[in-house]
């Protein structure tokens, strides 16, 4: 039976035998460094480790994101400090000779630089220093301890305060309140309650959720375990889309690893607590993103959104009150039990909390991930930590959040990044993508590009995002074409407005928002259309 | 009206400045026909679930930002519901011009003409012109069937008949294929109605269908009358037992 003892013997057993080495190369297998090649590197590092006969005082290790996925494959090397980035399997050797001693200038990343320097990790942590497939990784880095100290010495109400002080607003965009959530669903009336992990992410140029299932899945496993402790569920689901193999991977081996190790399934803990996790693959659907369609598509219909009220606080999974949250979410809730409310409410702004973990892409000089405290301003971000544009690029606009999201101009980049700042300039908090616009890109491309998406993945069931959402796109092309007319666009700004106000849905209620940002803040490109001067490079690819 | 004997079950609210009673359970819309307050519909039919997606039945409520729709929105006490305003007759009527444009409806060579609930609230809307750009795709008819037809370029994906089909008549041969625009009503594994081997051939989804999608073979144009009275009945008599 697990206990906080058997945690310390597994955590002891595991940093025992990292200390039998004299040096670990840690290899991010994630998935934007596997594409990148990272595991010809891995196999190449242990041949050249065992050429040179220090098999057994260097150990390679397989983990998870570090951050500057652009500089893919990443592979850092403890206790010296390096890390490396664009690392080829024929550079194995010049590293397995410099261990002992200066790091090779040539791969070397500078990590003095704001990228590593400006980040707050909570959510990432762990991510890119544990072997996210060995439980004792996690263990070892302090993990399920807060799970079991929770389980033996706390009420599920003094877990929700816990998360009430912290201040914690859902990470998935809308930003509800997670301990008011919380509140709700442990006071829902209902013997069978379930916890629902949202792992669907969809919005293009957003890799925080798969960086963080890919890296730390056992962090989410732990988040949700509390959950379902705090409102008294006894079974989980975990909705991942299937496009994310490796997560799924990865979440498969945790879940097997957490119900062997008993900290899932029946009596956790050695208390009265039970609770399983299943995992439920998404069939591709973005709008089984919203949290009535994720519901209707777990339990085996077709994924349409409803009509809410009822909310799935009350009325959800199988009619029965759910705690629906995001992954980055549950990812914040062992952190915030085990070292408090307060810890985490001291980060952020006075109505964001904590930090945000944010994808960035686009014509940007460093992609990849940060996590950054709520109320830095998207100027630091993307000038500060991204690097700014590649050279010979002018800053034009950046995306957030997704096709829900909008285009922010130049001069809104000193704007503290938090829920309400984002949203009073059209734009939204988002999942945490966010996408850098350079001056060549002609803004109704951008508009065309995510209308297009919200067309294709409008799931039909209103007539304002199904018909909408159509005739919008109709109208983008004939902008994108310079055939449009003074009138298409007052039918455009008409349209906006009644898709926005009628949908049934967050996806039709949002998808208004990147045509309305970017004619907030460039109409001029708009009316250059409609004059047949300006100029239009196909379709937009941000 | 009959004077209403107030139980525990019932409340007052004000529907357009009126004091109405409603019971518990009760959507605002349900009650606006109580009380003889018309909300337009069309993928709302009585004896049905609830589906809450074509949108015409938005009302107002004080104090709340957004619109909600009054057949899937439960009437609460002292809840104040504004039925009418500009705004609601606008998004209404682009609601229904967005209807019109998206498929081929020409009322004029249609079976139901005269008889659709598409074409009465237009009329009764002022929908008397479409501002939006008609999309004119390039549909199928089914009339595989022996007795009835499917012809999709009338159809206004209400999925009345989806719902009659698997909750009343238990056969659940229609369903909806495909996402958003590409929505099409298809009956089976998308197979010709005539080749169903589901389909009992009960004739429900045709006269609940509130347009000419769905129609009896040997109607010609304004000929299609719907006749609905089964529903009510089956819907009484279920309850009964």
């Amino acid at each position: 039976m697990v206990s906080l003892d058997r945690l310390d013997k597994i955590a002891h057993k595991a940093r025992e035998s990292q200390r039998a080495c004299d040096h670990s190369v840690n290899v991010c297998t994630a998935a934007a460094c596997q594409s990148a090649q990272s595991q010809p590197v891995l196999n190449a590092l242990k041949q050249e480790l065992k050429n040179a006969g220090l098999e057994s005082r260097c150990a390679v290790r397989s983990v998870g994101c570090m951050g500057p996925c652009a500089q893919g494959p990443c592979i850092s090397v403890e206790p010296q400090g390096a890390l490396y980035g664009k690392v080829r399997p024929e550079d194995a050797a010049e590293v397995v000779a410099s261990l002992s001693t200066t790091p090779v200038e040539r791969l070397a990343i500078n990590t003095s630089t704001p990228f590593f320097q400006r980040q707050t990790k909570i959510v990432l942590a762990n991510s890119g220093r544990i072997d996210p497939e060995k439980i004792e990784d996690y263990v070892a880095a302090n993990g399920y301890r807060a799970l079991l100290t929770a389980l033996t010495e706390r009420t599920p109400a003094e877990v929700i305060q816990e998360v009430v002080k912290s201040g914690l607003r859902g990470r998935g965009g809308a930003g509800y309140p997670t301990g008011l959530k919380w509140n709700t669903v442990a006071k829902a009336a209902g013997s069978q309650k379930y916890v629902i992990c949202n792992a669907d992410e969809g919005d293009p140029g957003a890799f925080m959720d798969r960086a963080v299932l890919e890296s730390d899945p056992h962090r989410v496993l732990e988040g949700m375990t509390l959950a379902a402790y705090a409102v008294g569920a006894t079974r989980g689901y975990i909705y991942v889309r299937a496009e994310y193999p490796l997560a799924i991977e990865r979440l498969r081996a945790a879940l097997r690893q957490a119900a062997r190790q008993g900290l899932l399934g029946q009596r956790i803990g050695d208390t009265e607590f039970n609770f399983d996790i299943e995992l439920r693959l998404g069939g591709g659907a973005f709008v089984c993103g919203e949290e009535t369609a994720l519901i209707a598509s777990i339990e085996g219909r077709r994924g349409l959104p409803r009509p809410r009220p009822p909310f799935p606080a009350n009325y959800g999974l199988f009619g029965c009150p759910t705690l629906i949250n995001n992954v980055e979410t549950f990812a914040n809730i062992a952190p915030i039990v085990d070292q408090g409310g307060d810890w985490f409410a001291s980060r952020g702004t006075e109505k964001s909390k904590g930090t945000k973990v944010f994808a960035l892409a686009g014509q940007i000089v460093n992609g990849g991930l940060i996590e950054v405290p709520m109320g830095i301003t998207l100027r630091e971000i993307v000038f500060d930590m991204g690097g700014g544009l590649p050279t010979g690029k002018k800053f034009k606009a950046v995306q957030t959040g997704g096709p829900s999201g909008g285009c922010i101009p130049e001069a809104h980049l000193d704007l503290p990044v938090d829920y309400e700042s984002l949203r009073a300039v059209g734009s939204i908090m988002g999942s945490g993508g966010m996408i850098v616009i350079d001056d060549g890109q002609n803004m109704v491309d951008v508009a065309r590009y995510f209308m297009d998406f919200c067309m294709c993945e409008s799931c039909g069931k209103c007539v304002p995002c199904r018909v909408g959402t159509a005739m919008m796109q109709d109208l983008l092309n004939r902008f994108c074409g310079r055939q449009a007319t003074s009138r298409d666009l007052a039918t455009l700004r008409h349209l906006c407005e009644v898709v926005r106000e009628a949908s049934l849905c967050g996806l039709g209620q949002s998808a208004p928002n990147p045509v309305l940002s970017t004619l907030q803040y460039f109409e001029q490109e708009y009316l250059d259309a409609i004059l047949g001067k300006g100029r239009s490079n196909g379709h937009a690819s941000p | 009206m009959p004077p209403t004997i107030p139980t525990p079950h019932s409340f007052t609210l004000t529907i357009d400045g009126q004091d109405v009673t409603a019971t518990v359970g009760q959507s605002i819309l349900q009650v606006a026909n109580e009380h003889h307050v018309e909300i337009p519909t069309l993928c709302y039919l009585d004896g049905l679930s609830v589906w809450g997606g074509c949108r015409l039945c938005m009302v107002q409520i004080v104090g709340q930002a957004r619109l909600v729709a009054a057949c899937a929105t439960a009437a609460t006490e002292d809840m104040q519901v504004v039925t009418q305003s500009p705004q609601l007759h606008d998004y209404r009527q682009t609601i229904l011009q967005m209807l019109f444009a998206e498929r081929n409806h020409i009322c004029s060579i249609c079976v139901a003409n005269g008889h659709c609930e598409l074409q009465s609230w237009g009329q009764k809307l002022g929908v008397d012109h479409i501002d939006l750009p008609y999309r004119y795709p390039d549909l199928d008819v089914d009339s595989s069937h022996p007795r009835f037809r499917l012809d999709h370029n009338r159809c206004i994906l209400c999925t009345r008949c989806v719902r009659v089909c698997d909750e009343i008549e238990g056969a659940h041969t229609l369903d909806v294929m495909g996402r958003g625009i590409q929505n099409m009503i298809i009956h089976d594994l998308n197979e010709p109605w005539g080749d169903s081997t589901t389909c009992t051939s009960c004739g429900k989804c045709v006269h609940v269908c509130p347009t000419g999608a769905l129609s009896e073979k040997g109607t010609s144009v304004a000929e299609m009358v719907k006749r609905r009275q089964f529903l009510p009945y089956l819907t009484v008599m279920r309850e009964a037992k």
